[in-house]
C-alpha cells in the first residue's frame, strides 16, 4: 500500500468539481483511497480522519492530492486520472457556453480554433508576411496567393516553415489542389495519378487541364511560387513539395511546371528525384524549349497515355473588303499563358513589347504600335485591386483601345475559368470581343480574336457554353495555349 | 514514420483563410471546412513593423516566457508600512500614476491629489500655497511604476503615506500600492478638501499600524488565491471588488481586532474597511503589479508588461522595449454617472489600474462579473463579449483565474502588441472617473480603451529592436 499526497498552489477549483474529480480518480483501477479537495480546515480533517498525513504548510488556497494505491506503480496511474479529471473541468464546459462565440480576429486564432492543416491567404502584399508567418506559427501550411512580397521575406518564410515542417505554396501562388480541394484559382479536374507541382499559376491550370483532357486525373497540384526555382530561393519549396509527394500514396508520377531553373537548383532538385525515385516530366519554359503542350505530350507518351486532338474551334476569316493591321496583340490574364506566348511569338516575330520582364520592355501605358504581350496580372497592375481573373476591368479596357489601333491586326487573349473565376466570365468576354470587332469593321478594318481557353468540363462555368459563347461572337478558341498562340501567328503571317 | 507536412496530402483538408472573402466562399461551395479569419488591415502604417516583428524568431519562446512569468507570479501581502519606508521616498518627492508628465500638463484630478499630498505632508498650509509650490517646480514628481508600485487614479503618493507591500517569492520582486480611501471626495479622484486630509491623516495615524500588526500576526495573505476566488463570485477585480474586499477583510479580521490599539480605534479601522466596496483594489493591483514586473525585460516579447495614465497621457510598456513608455492622449471613459454628474464633468483617463487587465482581470475578467454592467454600462452580453474579444489579442490563458460562464476558461492574459496592432482591438478597460476639475472626487463609472498611438509606437520600437537576419 502506498500513500501519496502533494500540494498544488494556486489552483483553485470549486469543491462540487473537486468532489467529482475526487470520485473519478477513485474509480480508477490500482486507487484504492482518493481525495482531491482545497485544503480548508474542515478538508484538512477529513484528510486526516482516511489516514493521509496533510503537510502543515497547507492552507485553504492549496490543492491536496492525496491518493491511497495498492502499489507504487499505481501512483501514476493514479495522478494521471487527477489530472485528466481537473483538465476536463474546464474543457467539459468550454463547449457548451450558452453566448456565442466571438469571430476569430486573426488568422493565427482561426487556424487553432479550426485545426486548420492549410492557411490561405489572399491579403493585400504589404501584411501578406505578417499573416504568414502567424499561420505557420498556429501549424498551417500556407497558401500565399498575395503577391508583391520580397525575395528575402519569401526566404525567411520558407525556412521559417521548413523547420516546422510545414510547406509556404508561394507568394503570388494562384493555384492549388490539395486532397481534392481546389484553393485560390483551379479548374475542377478528376482525381487521379498525377501530381502537379508548378512554380507556375496558370501554368498548372494549363498542365491541369490538358491532362484532364487527355483522361488523367490529378493527385494534388502544389504551388511553389514563381521564384522557388531561381538561386535565390534555391528550390526551397519544390524540394520539399517532392519529397511530400514522393511519400503520398496516390501519386504516381509528377508534372513540374516552371520556368527555366537555376542550374544548381536544377542539380540539386534532379538529385533529389533521384533520390526518391519519383517520376518526374519537367515542363520548363523558356526560349528553345517545347512549350507546355508539348511537355504535357511528352509526359503522357511517357507514361503510356495517348495523347489526344486538343479541343479547337477556328472561326473561318471574315476580312473580305477590308484592311488588317500588322501587330500582335496578346492581352493576358494569366501570366504564365501570357509567357508562353510572348515566347511563341518572339521566336516567330523578333521584337515583341512586354512587361513581363522577357522581350522588349513596354512604357508605362503598356502601348506600342509594334507586337506586344502584356500580362494584366503583373504585380505592377494587381497592387490595391483585384486580379483580372476577378476583376477584368483593366484589360476590358484595353481590347477596346486596340480596336481602335489602326496597328492591331489579331487580339491574342486568354480565359481561364474554375473555382475563384468570374461565374460567367465568357459571355462578358464575348461582349467586349463583339463590340472590338465592331469597332474595328465600322473603321474597314478586319480584327480577328483568338482566345485560349482554359478549362475542364467539370468547371463550374460550363466550358462548351463558353466556348460557344466565344465563338458566336467570332473568336477562334483553342484548349492548347501554345495552339491559340501559333494560330494567332498564322494569322499575323496571312496578312503580312 | 508520420506523412510529411503533417499530413497535408492525405488529412481532410481544413482551411482557415485571410483576404479574400472569395477564395473561403469557394471553399465552402466545396464542401471543406472553412474558418475565415475576418481580416481587416491593421492600424495605419505598420505594416512593415509587423512584417519584421511576425519574423522575429525569438517572438514565439519570448511571448510564451513572458505569459509563464506571468502567470507563475506569486502575490503574498507580507506588511503595511510608510512609503517612504518602503519605497524610500525622500520628502519633497511625489509618486502618481501613469507615465511621467511635468505640472504644466497635469489633468484637474491629478493637480488636486498632488495639492493634497502637499498638505498632507504639511509642505504648505494652505491648498493655493502647496499649487504655488508645485507649479514653481519645488517638488520632484516620478510615477509609481518607476518604483515598482502602482496607485489608483491619481495615484499620488507622499513619504508619509502608507502602503501594502506584497511580494512574489518565485521571481524574487516586491511591489506595493496605498491604502484605500473608500469612495467619495477622496485624494484618489483628486480631492483635497479638509475631511479628505483628515481621513488621510487618521489612515496613516491609526488604519496603517493596525493593518500592520494584522498582517504581521495573520499574513502573509495569498492575494493571488483571493483573485481566483473572487473571479468566481462576480468579482473583476478593477471595478468591482466586493467579493475580495469581504474575503481579504476575513483574513485580516483576526489580526486587526487583537491589534495593540485602543478598541474604538480597531472599530473604526474594520467599519471602515468593511464598508469600502473597493477595499481589495489596492492588493489586486499590486498583485497584478507582481506578475507583469515578472515578465519585464524579455527581449524579443511583443508582451505588454504596464499600461497606465496620467489623466492627461495613457503610456503602455513591453518586455521587449525595457524602460520606453510609449504614449497617446488619453480617452475619455463612456459611462455611468453618479449624482448630477455627467459626461462634460468627465476627465479624461487616469490611474494605474489599468494593471488589471495587464495582468489578466479587470476588464479581461468582464465575463466573469456581468453584474459590472450596471455600473460601467452595457450589458451582461457584452460583458461576455468582451471578455472573448480579448482572447484575440493575449498570448494566452490564465491558469489561476478562471471565468465559470466560459466552462472555466482561463482569463485572457498577456496582451500581445503586435496583436493588438493586426486587429486594432484595443484592449478593454473597466474604470472608474475623475472629476475635470481639482477638488471634484469621482464622478462616474465606465468603460475605456487606451489610445492606438501607444501600440503603434510600441511596435515601431519593437521591430527597431529585432536583430537584422544572419545576425
Amino acid at each position: 500500500m502506498t500513500q501519496h499526497v502533494e500540494l498544488r498552489r494556486g489552483a483553485y477549483h470549486d469543491s462540487v468539481s473537486l468532489l467529482q474529480v475526487s470520485r473519478a480518480v477513485a474509480g480508477t483501477p490500482g486507487v484504492e483511497a482518493a481525495q482531491v479537495a482545497m485544503a480548508t480546515g474542515l478538508n484538512v480533517e477529513v484528510l486526516t480522519g482516511m489516514g493521509f498525513e496533510v503537510p502543515a504548510a497547507a492552507g485553504p488556497n492549496d490543492l491536496v492530492v492525496a491518493l491511497r494505491t495498492a502499489g507504487d506503480d499505481d501512483v501514476s496511474a493514479g495522478l494521471a486520472a487527477v489530472d485528466d479529471a481537473l483538465a476536463a473541468l474546464s474543457a467539459g464546459s468550454a463547449g457548451t457556453g450558452s453566448q456565442d462565440e466571438v469571430p476569430p480576429r486573426t488568422l493565427g486564432s482561426a487556424v487553432r480554433r479550426s485545426g486548420a492543416g492549410l492557411a490561405l491567404v489572399s491579403v493585400p502584399g504589404e501584411h501578406a508576411v505578417t499573416e504568414a508567418y502567424d499561420a505557420l506559427a498556429a501549424g498551417a501550411s500556407v497558401m500565399l496567393f498575395s503577391d508583391n512580397v520580397s525575395v528575402a521575406d519569401e526566404v525567411a518564410l520558407k525556412d521559417t516553415a521548413a523547420a516546422a515542417d510545414l510547406l509556404v505554396m508561394g507568394p503570388d501562388c494562384g493555384t492549388a489542389l490539395v486532397g481534392g480541394v481546389a484553393l485560390g484559382f483551379a479548374n475542377v479536374v478528376r482525381p487521379g495519378p498525377a501530381g502537379v507541382l508548378a512554380a507556375s499559376g496558370t501554368g498548372a491550370q494549363q498542365v491541369m487541364c490538358l491532362l484532364d483532357a487527355a483522361g488523367v486525373g490529378v493527385s494534388h497540384c502544389l504551388g511553389v511560387g514563381g521564384r522557388d526555382l531561381g538561386a535565390e530561393v534555391g528550390g526551397r519549396s519544390t524540394r520539399q513539395a517532392l519529397r511530400a509527394l514522393a511519400a503520398d500514396d496516390a501519386t504516381e508520377w509528377v508534372v513540374l511546371v516552371s520556368k527555366p531553373p537555376d542550374g544548381a537548383v536544377l542539380a540539386a532538385v534532379e538529385q533529389d528525384v533521384a533520390d526518391l525515385g519519383l517520376r518526374v516530366h519537367w515542363a520548363t519554359l523558356g526560349a528553345g524549349r517545347p512549350d507546355l503542350t508539348a511537355a504535357v505530350e511528352s509526359a503522357l507518351a511517357a507514361e503510356g497515355v495517348a495523347v489526344p486532338e486538343w479541343a479547337a474551334t477556328a472561326v473561318p476569316a471574315d476580312d473580305a473588303g477590308l484592311t488588317r493591321g500588322p501587330a500582335l496583340r496578346g492581352l493576358f490574364c494569366g501570366g504564365t499563358l501570357a509567357q508562353e506566348a510572348l515566347l511563341l511569338a518572339a521566336d516567330a516575330l523578333g521584337a515583341v513589347g512586354s512587361n513581363l520582364g522577357l522581350g522588349t520592355p513596354l512604357g508605362p501605358d503598356l502601348r506600342t504600335d509594334g507586337h506586344a504581350v502584356v500580362d494584366f496580372g503583373a504585380d505592377e497592375l494587381t497592387r490595391g485591386r483585384a486580379h483580372p481573373m476577378i476583376d477584368p476591368t483593366l484589360r476590358h479596357e484595353r481590347i477596346a483601345a486596340e480596336a481602335a489601333d489602326p496597328t492591331c491586326g489579331v487580339l491574342l487573349l486568354d480565359l481561364v475559368l474554375g473555382h475563384g473565376a468570374q461565374p460567367d466570365p465568357a459571355d462578358d468576354l464575348a461582349g467586349v470581343v463583339r463590340a472590338a470587332r465592331e469597332t474595328a469593321h465600322a473603321d474597314g478594318r478586319a480584327l480577328p480574336v483568338v482566345v485560349s481557353l482554359c478549362g475542364t468540363e467539370g468547371d463550374p462555368q460550363g466550358l462548351d457554353r463558353c466556348t460557344d459563347a466565344l465563338v458566336a461572337a467570332g473568336a477562334s478558341v483553342f484548349r492548347s495555349n501554345a495552339a491559340a498562340a501559333r494560330h494567332a501567328l498564322d494569322l499575323l503571317g496571312g496578312a503580312r | 514514420m508520420t506523412a510529411p507536412l503533417h499530413g497535408l496530402l492525405t488529412a481532410d483538408p481544413v482551411v482557415a483563410t485571410s483576404g479574400v472573402a472569395l477564395f473561403a466562399d469557394t471553399l465552402r461551395e466545396q464542401a471543406v471546412p472553412v474558418l475565415d479569419a475576418g481580416w481587416r488591415p491593421p492600424l495605419p502604417g505598420t505594416e512593415d513593423a509587423l512584417a519584421r516583428v511576425m519574423a522575429d524568431p525569438r517572438r514565439a519562446d519570448a511571448n510564451a516566457l513572458a505569459l509563464e512569468r506571468m502567470t507563475s507570479a506569486e502575490a503574498a501581502l507580507v506588511d503595511v508600512r510608510p512609503a517612504s519606508e518602503v519605497v524610500g521616498l525622500e520628502r519633497g518627492t511625489f509618486l502618481h500614476a501613469g507615465p511621467p508628465i511635468e505640472w504644466e500638463r497635469a489633468s484637474g484630478p491629478l493637480r488636486g491629489a498632488l495639492v493634497g499630498a502637499v498638505l498632507l505632508e504639511g509642505l504648505a498650509d494652505t491648498a493655493e500655497e502647496a499649487e504655488q509650490q508645485l507649479a514653481a517646480g519645488a517638488y520632484d514628481l516620478e510615477p509609481c511604476h518607476h518604483r515598482g508600485g502602482v496607485g489608483p487614479m491619481a495615484g499620488v503618493v507622499g513619504p508619509s503615506m502608507w502602503v501594502y507591500v506584497l511580494r512574489d517569492e518565485v521571481h524574487g520582486n516586491d511591489s506595493w500600492c496605498s491604502l484605500n480611501e473608500g469612495l467619495g471626495k477622496v485624494l484618489r479622484y483628486g480631492a483635497y478638501g479638509p475631511e479628505v486630509i483628515d481621513r488621510l491623516r487618521w489612515m496613516g495615524g491609526v488604519l496603517g499600524p493596525i493593518l500592520q500588526q494584522a498582517v504581521r500576526s495573520v499574513g502573509p495573505v495569498d492575494v493571488r488565491a483571493i483573485v481566483a476566488q473572487m473571479l468566481q463570485m462576480g468579482d473583476e477585480g478593477h471595478n468591482r471588488n466586493r467579493a475580495g474586499s469581504l474575503m481579504l477583510l476575513r483574513e485580516l479580521l483576526p489580526g486587526m481586532i487583537t491589534a495593540d490599539a485602543s478598541s474604538s480605534d480597531v472599530a473604526e479601522a474594520v467599519r471602515f474597511s468593511g464598508a469600502n466596496e473597493h477595499f481589495f483594489l489596492n492588493l489586486g493591483m499590486p498583485a497584478c503589479k507582481l506578475a507583469t514586473l515578472a515578465a519585464e525585460g524579455i527581449p524579443g516579447s511583443t508582451v505588454v508588461t504596464t499600461m497606465a495614465r496620467n489623466g492627461t497621457d495613457f503610456g503602455i510598456r513591453t518586455a521587449g522595449t525595457g524602460d520606453a513608455w510609449f504614449t497617446g492622449p488619453a480617452n475619455t471613459p463612456e459611462g455611468l454617472f453618479l449624482g448630477d454628474f455627467g459626461p462634460d464633468d468627465a476627465n479624461p483617463d487616469i490611474g494605474d489600474s489599468a494593471i488589471t487587465e495587464t495582468g489578466g482581470i479587470g476588464g479581461f475578467a468582464m465575463a466573469a462579473a456581468p453584474a459590472i454592467v450596471r455600473f460601467v454600462g452595457g450589458d451582461v452580453p457584452f460583458a461576455l463579449a468582451a471578455t472573448r474579444r480579448m482572447y484575440e489579442v493575449t498570448v494566452g490563458e490564465h491558469p489561476v483565474y478562471q471565468v465559470p460562464v466560459l466552462g472555466f476558461r482561463g482569463t485572457p492574459v498577456g496582451i500581445d502588441t503586435a496583436l493588438v496592432v493586426r486587429t486594432g482591438e484595443l484592449p478593454q478597460i473597466n474604470t472608474g472617473m475623475a472629476g475635470r476639475v481639482a477638488g471634484t472626487g469621482q464622478v462616474g463609472a465606465g468603460l475605456v480603451t487606451p489610445p492606438a498611438e501607444c501600440f503603434t509606437g510600441a511596435i515601431a520600437a519593437l521591430a527597431d529592436a529585432v536583430p537584422a537576419r544572419g545576425e
